[in-house]
């Protein structure tokens, strides 16, 4: 598969520059390394600028609601654990408005993959405040700076246990590539932040900004090490990127025992005995 | 012998009071009778006043007693909570040196139900000790009684079941020998007693039954019934069954499994069903096929947690922003919840759109013994699923002349499956155009809408025309049956399915009648303006009821003699 069998025909609507364009690059190689066809693959997403690549990637896609797209993630691959199911989430979308599902689906480690969008603000809206914007910067909402504390989304998923947490940047498209083809190959749930520069509405977090403090993380970093990992994922200063933490867990395929079954689509269910049932209330 | 008795058995949450309810209405089944019984609950685990109250009669049942003929109370606020209930010549068994009783009112019985408790093992055997009364007194053998523990405890083990034998008997050999009552005889009339079970229990049947392979819920009263049963047997017919961390989760993950193609739903009650609002939207939009059991209390907010109502009917029809096409089951008894669920799982594959199914806590959780309906009925119709072979290109959100769409499953076809929450085109990419949007609207409610209304539950009609005529829906059947049968020229028409509303049925039903009148389990009357709203039909008037409390026939009947149309 090359990069390019994964185009679609739908024109793209992000701005000039945006990085999603970045992501959406990296994906599509990481999608053509996979090998797989695109009526393999779903791209699950929610609401926001990054809800949209699901539109812009040749696959099943569903684009439900905004900050659901977990649960619906989720669900589609227990119910057809053969397909790949991706999420293209953001900030806002993902650790804002479906905060409870990133929580609750880390726990319950189906092994999808999620991408998050990290812009650090609200691009969709025009320009508010994300869950995971500085403190201090001003929006029109925020006249005064933000003072809420910025959610952790590295640190929170290594807390919870997540199996495999990485975070990327968007401008760094090979290095994406590589971690959202790590991704999709780790059993159960897998966090992928990327920063994502927005051109239009942020204009704190720029692509020098981040170019000033963004570094990959080198060979000395053992990402089965957990404690290593929340120490990386604290670090405010330089920014790492790479595969932070590692390390296999049961899935929630092989704890359900779905793992042992065919898939629950291909269940004939054109003539159940509901008998053996009844007997309980004879 | 009697050919009707009612029996309360009452004491604090914590006692057994289901257990021994459901002990004795499984008594009187297996021994002849019919059975219809209530739960009415407090929301707390310990302490309260609950009670169980059995209706057992000669001939089928479907609806409660206003009063018992024998209460059996376990502890002492039971007495004094259960007393207006006490029917006319009827007796409540107490234990009068447990609960510090000297003087015993006319009526009242004694019986040292814990000291026989105490002799069999402890105060937990005090409901086997209470099952074994009601046996002498009504059955006036041991065996039916014995049979039923058996049963009950016959996979808790043998020191459970002995135990709980010694106490029934010894229930039964005191009342034997020293309440000298043969009032309560109940006579038996054997018949093929099919199953007992709850209106939950049988729609559970129905959702497995119809192939559902995912179910996700969020654990709320009184709808976690129907999960706790699918949960019971998904192992057996392989069927996943997922607790989400709330309602929106609930719902998101019932629409995703659906779109990867298998049969999916999600079950709660009101408050849970108002955060599962946008999803039920999302199902509209996307053309997903979603089933939703709504299992109704009082609200608003948090209301009566473990009580009955039918407040949430208008709610239940309008709920979800935007305009689509929607279908809304309304059972009134098991057999009908059974059908319901595999109607349900039909209408909303074949149709693409969101089906609701109605209850409340009343139909619920009541038990009543029925003949199963035929398992094979409505076998499963996925509607337009595309198969291997089909056109790559083949798009999502086709137009069609009934708004129905092929739809692909991911990875099942060589075509690729599509869901757009946006508004979309055919193709399922976002659109603004205009004419796209008036296509797509019309798609989702007018055309899909039309579809809907060819293929409405027939409702129940009983002397259409009468002189007077009862309207309801949901769990008012048996109440509306037996006010029919004991009040002058009166019928009714229950729906089984009150959306698409079936107006030319109504119509027909309630011609030349002298007054209409609405029966409903709520304050506002939802009924009698739907039924004006969509058939031109002005009822005089509406029997409600909203206290938290099943409808009894005795109340309606009065209430339609007294001329009272504003409450029972």
């Amino acid at each position: 598969m090359e990069p390019n069998d994964f185009n679609s025909a739908d024109p793209v609507a992000w701005c000039p520059g945006c990085g999603n364009f970045g992501v959406q690059a990296a994906l599509k190689a990481a999608l053509a390394q996979l090998g797989k066809e695109p009526r393999q693959l779903l791209l699950v997403s929610g609401i926001g600028q990054a809800a949209k690549m699901p539109h812009y990637i040749k696959a099943n896609f569903f684009n439900g609601l905004h900050g659901r797209a977990l649960p619906a993630a989720a669900a589609a691959k227990i119910a057809n654990r053969e397909l790949t199911v991706i999420v293209t989430t953001g900030d806002g979308d993902c650790y804002g408005e479906g905060g409870n599902h990133f929580l609750h689906n880390i726990r319950r480690n189906v092994d999808i993959t999620v991408i998050v969008h990290d812009n650090q603000i609200y691009g969709l809206t025009k320009g508010q405040a994300s869950p995971t914007s500085e403190p201090g910067m001003k929006t029109k909402i925020q006249p005064g700076g933000v003072i809420l504390a910025p959610f952790p989304p590295l640190e929170t998923a290594l807390a919870l246990g997540c199996g495999f947490v990485a975070r990327g940047y968007a401008a760094e498209r090979e290095h994406l590539t590589e971690l959202i083809l790590a991704g999709i190959r780790h059993k159960g749930f897998s966090l992928i932040d990327v920063f994502q520069p927005c051109v239009s509405f942020n204009k704190l977090n720029t692509y020098e900004w981040y170019a000033r403090r963004v570094y990959k993380v080198g060979p000395e970093h053992d990402a089965a090490d957990k404690t290593a990992a929340m120490a990386l994922a604290a670090q405010r200063e330089r920014l790492p990127i790479g595969v932070i933490y590692s390390g296999a867990k049961p899935s929630y395929g092989e704890l359900s025992g779905l793992d042992g079954m065919p898939p629950l689509v291909d269940a004939d269910i054109s003539n159940v005995d509901i008998n053996p049932a009844l007997a309980d209330f004879r | 012998m009697k050919n009707e008795i009612n029996i309360r058995i009452t004491g604090e949450a914590g006692q057994g009071i289901i257990s021994a309810g459901m002990m004795l209405a499984r008594m009187y089944t297996d021994s002849g009778r019919h059975v219809f019984a209530i739960q009415d609950y407090m929301s707390r685990i310990r302490g309260g006043n609950n009670f169980f109250q059995v209706r057992a009669a000669t001939k089928p049942v479907a609806a409660p007693a206003k009063q018992a003929d024998i209460i059996i109370a376990l502890d002492k606020e039971a007495v004094e909570a259960s007393k207006a209930a006490l029917a006319p010549g009827g007796v409540m068994v107490l234990d009068a040196e447990k609960f510090g009783i000297k003087d015993l009112e006319n009526g009242r019985i004694n019986a040292p139900i814990y000291a026989l408790a105490q002799e069999a093992g402890g105060p937990l055997y005090a409901n086997s000790v209470a099952l074994g009364i009601l046996a002498a007194l009504t059955c006036d053998n041991f065996e039916d009684a014995a049979k039923t523990v058996a049963r009950e405890f016959a996979s808790k083990g043998g020191e459970a079941a002995l135990r709980n034998a010694q106490a029934a008997r010894k229930g039964y050999d005191y009342a034997a020998g020293n309440i000298k009552d043969p009032a309560f005889r109940l006579a038996a009339a054997p018949h093929d007693r099919g199953c007992l079970l709850a209106g939950n229990e049988a729609l559970a049947l129905g959702v497995i039954s119809a192939g559902c392979k995912f179910y996700s819920a969020y654990p709320m009263s009184p709808a976690t019934g129907i999960m706790n049963t699918v949960a019971d047997h998904a192992a057996r017919y392989g069927i996943i069954v997922e607790q989400a961390e709330d309602e929106i989760a609930a719902v998101n993950m019932a629409i995703g499994a659906s779109f990867a193609g298998v049969r999916a739903m999600t079950g709660t009650s009101g408050g849970g069903f108002a955060l599962m609002c946008e999803g039920l939207s999302l199902a509209a939009m996307t053309e997903t096929p979603l089933v939703i059991a709504l299992i109704m209390r009082p609200g608003p907010a948090t209301g009566f947690p473990t009580r009955t109502a039918q407040e949430d009917l208008l709610f239940a029809l309008h709920a979800g922003h935007g305009e689509f096409a929607r279908a809304v089951y309304t059972p009134g008894s098991p057999e009908e919840c059974f059908l319901a669920a595999k109607r349900a799982f039909n209408t909303a594959e074949r149709f693409q759109v969101p089906a609701l199914i109605l209850s409340d806590q009343y139909l619920g959780e009541s038990f009543t013994n029925i003949k199963f309906p035929d398992t094979a009925c409505e076998p499963p119709d996925r509607g337009r699923i595309l198969k291997n072979g089909t056109t790559p290109g083949t798009r999502r959100y086709e137009y069609s002349d009934d708004g129905v769409s092929p739809r692909a499953i991911p990875g099942r076809s060589e075509a690729l499956a599509a869901a757009d929450s946006d508004e979309h085109g055919p193709e399922g990419h976002i659109t603004e155009l205009a004419e796209v949007r008036i296509k797509m609207t019309e798609k989702r409610l007018k055309l899909k809408m039309a579809g809907l209304a060819g293929e409405i539950l027939p409702p129940t009609v009983v002397n259409p025309g009468a002189k007077t005529m009862l309207c309801g829906f949901g769990s008012t059947l048996g109440v509306l049956r037996e006010t029919c049968a004991a009040a002058k020229e009166t019928g009714f028409i229950h729906y089984p399915q009150i959306w698409p509303f079936p107006a030319d049925a109504t119509l027909a039903a309630l011609k030349g009648t002298g007054r209409v009148l609405t029966v409903e389990n709520n304050a506002g009357g939802q009924l009698a303006g739907l039924i004006r709203r969509e058939s031109g039909v002005h009822a005089a008037g509406s029997v409600l009821k909203y206290d938290g409390r099943p409808f009894t026939p005795d109340e309606v009947v009065s209430a339609l003699e007294r001329g009272n149309q504003d409450g029972a």
